[in-house]
């Protein structure tokens, strides 16, 4: 398997809080990788780590996150085409007020490098990629607004595939929506590592048991135990863990 | 029981008879200004200069005088207010120095008009040397209309949801981007009700152009922005006080009176409908 994002030694501050604890972890290619863990263990601060989204914050950060050879938190680096490398997706659907059609190509447009008819290629592309193109292939121009949570939220799936990214980040992408759009959604992911890898916080243990490769599992900000979502949920070798993925607390 | 339902009665009484005495204002205003005015009203009195000392004719000058700096202000008022607005909600730093402004600036739009109409006389008519002139009465509307824009600006960028923000940003947006692209044309029916309210206010100033734009009788039209002019507010005001054949006057004032108060109705009439067709457009 080959290394995609190496994790050296991050640790993440708001003010006083030491929110990430020295964490160390490997994220393969074209993989699912899911974070588990209970509410308030800093897996969803340490999933905006990778595509700096806690600069917004004002976060302390050090340590070193490694993508393609470079450290992203780096001086050298810059954040806007970061994010291009790496689309994230958020727990309540987002998509902007705008039509079905400028929320897809909101990437592209904002990179001002494509012509309009390419635009319009790799829009149709996204939108089949996250099996929307039936749906809304004859109301593009309608507001994104007025599409189903579950479409909302893959509609924003394609918004941040639009740009071709390497990673995508989907933080929660389910805990708002009905068990039929989370199943598609966790179909989908599984058909989309084959062309991007998949970084996914869940507080749906289940979930990640079914859809990831691996499985990170954070406790208060440390990294207890990360492996093969196979091995990790047969036998744990932290008892933390144990107690975790077998429901004694979360 | 029996004083509970006595309560719940005259409760519900004193609020209509709240909303009745409110009504009952407005519609005797109404009532007022257009019963001695709306006589007065023709193509005519749109469209003539006023004739014979102002006792006869119509008051075309003191329209176009309105328009010309209802216009001017805007003109320097909307982009000023609404960069500002931008820049005390995006980039402002500290947040305490921000909200001292924020404060200023609603204290600055409680302020009573004429101490503007002091200050555009001080600064623009004499300190720049401007004289009494369209672009003194401008400037010192713009002032006086300025914290309102900048309060729609900053209130309509507040309600703009920070989802939008953060998805925009995570699709690799530069500030500027998120800015342009979708802070503003969220915030975009908020602000423009906001300024088109402000219009109104400042065609109906009279204080801030007592002394810095007005003038009470002129057979020409401006030339420049460096003329002064007629306006209608001033016009009421001039033919009121100062008149000397009120009988023939006093309906002039009452026929301007209703003019002013159409082109205010028209411009939040507009401000409403703008609200009403982009907020039927959005819906988060």
């Amino acid at each position: 398997m080959k290394e995609l994002i190496k994790v050296r030694d991050l640790n993440l501050h708001f003010k006083e809080l030491h929110v990430l604890k020295s964490i160390n972890m490997e994220i393969y290619d074209k993989t699912v990788t899911s974070v588990i863990g209970p509410s308030g263990c800093g897996k969803s601060t340490y999933l905006r780590c990778f595509n700096r989204m806690n600069d917004l914050k004002d976060a302390a950060i050090d340590g070193e996150i490694i993508l393609d050879e470079e450290n992203i938190y780096s001086r050298a680096t810059d954040v806007t085409s970061l994010r291009m490398k790496v689309g994230m997706v958020f727990q309540k659907p987002n998509p902007f007020p705008k039509s079905i059609f400028e929320n897809t190509a909101f990437g592209l447009k904002i990179q001002g490098k494509m012509k309009g008819s390419e635009i319009e290629g790799r829009v149709e592309q996204s939108l089949r990629d996250v099996w929307l193109w039936d749906e809304v292939k004859d109301r593009l121009k309608d507001s994104a607004m007025s599409l189903s949570g579950g479409q909302q939220q893959r509609l924003c799936m394609a918004r941040a595939l639009a740009t071709n990214p390497e990673i995508i980040l989907l933080d929660e992408p389910t805990s708002a929506l009905d068990p039929r759009s989370t199943n598609k959604i966790e179909e989908l992911c599984v058909e989309l590592k084959k062309e991007v890898t998949i970084l996914i916080v869940t507080h749906n243990i289940a979930q990640a048991a079914r859809i990831s490769d691996y499985t990170a599992f954070l406790y208060l900000g440390e990294l207890v135990e990360y492996g093969e979502t196979k091995l990790m949920f047969t036998v744990p070798k932290d008892k933390k863990t144990e107690e975790y993925i077998s429901g004694k607390f979360g | 029981m029996k004083k509970r339902k006595i309560l719940e009665f005259a409760g519900e009484w004193a609020l209509k008879l709240s909303v009745g005495i409110s009504l009952a204002f407005l519609f005797l205003f109404l009532f007022m200004i257009f019963s001695k005015g709306a006589g007065r009203l023709s193509i005519s009195f749109l469209t003539q200069m006023p004739k014979n000392g102002m006792t006869e004719g119509g008051i075309f000058p003191a329209i176009i005088g309105t328009l010309s700096l209802t216009l001017l202000s805007m003109l320097i008022a909307f982009p000023l207010g609404v960069l500002s607005g931008i820049f005390l909600s995006e980039y402002g730093k500290p947040a305490w120095l921000v909200s001292i402004i924020k404060t200023s600036i609603n204290t600055l739009s409680g302020t009573p008009s004429i101490v503007f109409g002091l200050f555009g006389l001080s600064v623009f008519v004499i300190g720049f040397n401007m004289g009494v002139s369209i672009l003194s009465g401008s400037l010192t509307l713009a002032v006086l209309i300025l914290p309102i824009i900048i309060n729609a600006t900053v209130e309509s960028i507040k309600s703009v949801p920070f989802d939008f923000r953060e998805a925009a940003f995570s699709l690799g947006a530069t500030k500027r981007q998120v800015i342009t692209r979708v802070i503003l044309p969220a915030a975009a029916p908020g602000i423009l009700t906001g300024s088109i309210i402000s219009v109104g206010r400042a065609a109906g100033e009279t204080a801030p152009i007592l002394f810095t734009a007005a003038t009470f009788y002129t057979r020409r039209l401006p030339k420049s922005v460096m003329d002064e002019v007629m306006a209608m507010p001033y016009h009421i005001y001039a033919l009121m006080t100062e008149g000397t054949a009120p009988e023939s006057q006093v309906p002039i004032a009452y026929g301007t009176a209703v003019v002013l108060l159409l082109l205010v109705l028209i411009i939040n009439g507009t401000a409403i409908l703008i609200r009403y067709r982009m907020r039927k457009r959005r819906n988060w």
